[in-house]
């Protein structure tokens, strides 16, 4: 598979010159005030404009965007179940494919894409984006990663980041948290050998938005995780998404990168990380933490760091 | 001219919907089901029947799919049993409240524990609240008129609903029957193409599957029932069209002599054949009675079944399922119901036999009508009993 890095070549780029005015994601939704997640959202859509079908997970982003007989889309959109979104974009694709092989709808070029929260990714909906990715159908698949289920009150998922607090993972005498570290789906994605997989934060809002539109140009799957903080869920003050989405790349907690072919591109490299501990400490849900334990995840926060930079001199020797 | 051919009875379903020219099938192999969706993947493969084979990796994934192909504005296929059923139970529902007309052949088999291949009709009775059309086929053929009709009917702008057609496993799937198949253009008149109400189009941007919020999901839910119940006229109006053209004629209830008949049977499915033969060879005993087949499951045909049975005559109901905790069968539970609120005073004795594959003979059925009849006269209480059971 080396398409993607074909079709990513004509890509036109965002940049503040010619940002685009469309919408799909009107205003007028209910999330809360300073959702991160509904921010991330918003940019990819606007990247990708309305040549778009929509597929969403159940979750806070399908929840706050649908109430009928209110919506906030302004493309195509469907809703069915939590776990299930991957094969209801596969389904769509193949349903648009079949017609337009037998002259029953033209081939405008529309977009099939999936949007879930975390939980709905890597835990009930795995097997159905693992399915999807496997199949080869021509979809995005967007992550957006609040780090834990915020639609049903917070609880731990596998996204959760170890330490963090949620209803089902409170700290406690005998408990620090979340006590697992948090899955990797980027890698999970990237291991299905999908042309495309990145993952972006909305602090870094033109990268995002580039990214989005690189995924919907290659042929095949894509899948997009990006970083999505929720004020309400992480206990912080509704004016902290952005600042959290900045910190937890320049910590290296979370770091931006692409896999293209199967080749991994480092699109930020973090030359003088912020300690670890400056992230953590801006969020009320890693409150709990002690000095040695902010020390454990600065040190595996370094391990994971030094994995994705030999991924990166293993994949693309050129890299630099 | 339609030819006549002997052919396995699953073949005949993917037979049907390579004539109804289906556009996608997303399908997960379970016995006995696999023949249907292994014939189609030949035919697409194949390049006979031109449309999209979605292999997914789970039936929950092949019902979703299914929703995102026929939202897509795609004629779909798909096909399950039992524990693939059950798998897919939560989107049944939204499947048929998005009210997509996906058709589905269940080729009913038994629900685990213990885990089981063979018949019987647990899988799908559990299934009996899912605002889906459903029929019960008696033999090869009517699987494959039903499952032509059944695009039809989900299909129609007054229906748009999903619809299953059912089929005893093994039964019927593993068995090799003559079979009239249709021409190509005898179906292309019968079946035009899908003209979907609504689809997902950029041009034209809908949302499906919004949040129902307390004030409309009542209502939400209302229509859907709705939908279901008037859907009646239309499945008839489309069983006579078919006998127009194909000469075969599907009614929602059959009887078989039952005009002077003083006790009934009451069955679904393949075992029906076997109570025709019993109530033959009864009635050259000299004991009248008769049978009524449920051919409509959903929405369920009252004033019909109510026609078929006349007045009072006691009636002995077959269940392939149980109803655990309640006393009686499924299909026992609802007719008992329908006839209390009808003022009926028929006399129900219900029977469960033929679980997990397990043999009904006509001699089962003389014994049941046997025990039937004799309590019915005594006026003892209605028997409810699972028929064969070995202590
Ligand atoms: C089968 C099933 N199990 C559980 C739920 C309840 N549920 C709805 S949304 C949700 C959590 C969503 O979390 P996530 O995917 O992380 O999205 P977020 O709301 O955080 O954006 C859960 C558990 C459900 N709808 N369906
Ligand atoms: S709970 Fe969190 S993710 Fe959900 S809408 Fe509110 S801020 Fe956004």
């Amino acid at each position: 598979m080396s398409k993607a890095a074909e079709a990513i070549k004509n890509v036109e780029k965002i940049s503040p010159k010619n940002m685009p005015l469309v919408e799909p994601l009107s205003r007028g939704h209910r999330a809360c005030q300073g959702c991160g997640e509904v921010l991330a959202l918003r940019q990819v859509l606007k990247a990708v404009g309305k040549q778009v079908i929509a597929c969403s997970a159940t979750g806070c982003m399908e929840i706050i965007s649908s109430p009928y007989p209110q919506t906030a889309w302004e493309v195509p959109w469907i809703h069915v179940a939590f776990e299930n979104v991957a094969a209801v974009a596969s389904g769509v694709e193949a349903g648009r494919k079949a017609l337009i092989r037998k002259g029953r709808i033209q081939d405008d070029n529309t977009k099939v894409m999936a949007f879930a929260g975390d939980g709905a990714t890597a835990d009930i909906g795995l097997q159905a984006l693992s399915g999807a990715m496997e199949r080869g159908h021509d979809f995005v698949y967007v992550c957006l990663d609040n780090e834990a289920y915020m639609n049903t009150g917070i609880q731990r998922s596998s996204s959760t980041p170890y330490g963090a607090m949620t209803t089902t993972s409170p700290p406690g005498a005998k408990s620090k948290g979340q006590s697992t570290w948090k899955k990797n789906m980027p890698l999970i994605a990237a291991a299905h050998g999908i042309p495309y997989v990145a993952t972006a934060s909305p602090a870094f809002h033109l990268d995002l938005m580039n990214k989005a539109r690189k995924a919907a140009a290659v042929p095949g799957p894509a899948y997009l995780h990006i970083y999505s903080p929720c004020p309400t869920g992480w206990r912080c003050g509704p004016d902290t998404a952005i600042e959290a989405s900045r910190l937890v790349v320049q910590t290296r907690v979370f770091p931006l990168f692409e896999v293209i072919d199967g080749r991994y591109v480092l699109t930020r490299d973090i030359t003088k990380p912020k300690p670890v501990a400056d992230y953590l400490k801006s969020q009320r849900r890693f409150a709990h933490l002690k000095d040695e334990d902010i020390e454990f995840i600065q040190k595996r926060v370094d391990e994971e760091w030094e994995r994705l930079l030999n991924l990166v001199k293993a994949t693309n020797p050129e890299a630099k | 001219m339609a030819q006549r051919v002997g052919l396995e009875c699953s073949l005949a379903v993917s037979e049907a919907v390579k004539l109804a020219n289906a556009d996608v099938i997303a399908a997960y192999p379970i016995t006995p089901q696999t023949h249907i969706v292994e014939h189609l993947s030949e035919l697409v493969a194949s390049g006979e029947l031109d449309a999209e084979f979605v292999p997914v990796e789970s039936e929950h994934s092949a019902m979703s799919a299914c929703v995102g192909s026929s939202a897509a504005g795609a004629r779909t296929f798909t096909s399950s049993s039992s524990q693939g059923l059950a798998l897919m139970h939560e989107i049944l529902y939204i499947a048929s409240a998005l009210r997509l007309p996906i058709v589905m052949v269940v080729a009913n088999r038994a629900l685990s524990g213990p885990i089981s291949i063979w018949n019987d009709h647990g899988d799908i009775m559990s299934e009996r609240d899912i605002n889906w059309v459903q029929f019960f086929a008696e033999n090869g053929q009517e699987v494959l008129d039903l499952t032509i009709t059944a695009f039809k009917i989900a299909e129609d702008h007054r229906v748009t609903l999903p619809v299953i057609v059912n089929m005893d496993g093994f039964i019927l799937t593993h068995v090799i029957e003559p079979i009239e198949m249709p021409e190509q253009n005898e179906v292309d008149a019968y079946l035009p193409p899908f003209v979907p109400a609504q689809k997902l189009d950029p041009a034209k941007p809908i949302s499906m599957g919004m949040v129902g919020v307390p004030e409309v999901y009542t209502e939400a839910r209302k229509a859907c029932v709705d939908a279901l119940e008037k859907s009646y006229p239309f499945i008839v109006e489309h069983w006579n069209d078919f006998a127009a053209q194909f000469g075969r004629h599907y009614k929602p209830i059959e009887c078989y002599k039952t005009d002077d008949a003083e006790a009934l049977f009451v069955t679904m499915g393949s075992l029906s054949e076997t109570a025709m033969t019993t109530v033959d060879e009864l009635r050259a005993a000299g004991q009248k009675v008769g049978l009524v087949h449920i051919r409509l499951w959903r929405p369920f045909p009252t004033d019909d079944f109510l026609a078929a049975i006349g007045e009072s005559k006691p009636l002995m109901v077959l269940d392939r399922a149980l109803s655990p905790g309640c006393n009686a069968g499924p299909v026992a539970t609802e007719l008992r119901a329908l006839l209390y609120a009808k003022g009926k005073t028929h006399y129900v004795a219900n029977f469960v036999a033929g679980l997990g594959g397990r043999d009904v003979t006509r001699a089962d059925f003389k014994s049941m009508m046997a025990k039937t009849l004799s309590a019915a006269k005594s006026g003892a209480p209605m028997p409810y009993e699972m028929v064969g059971v070995k202590e």
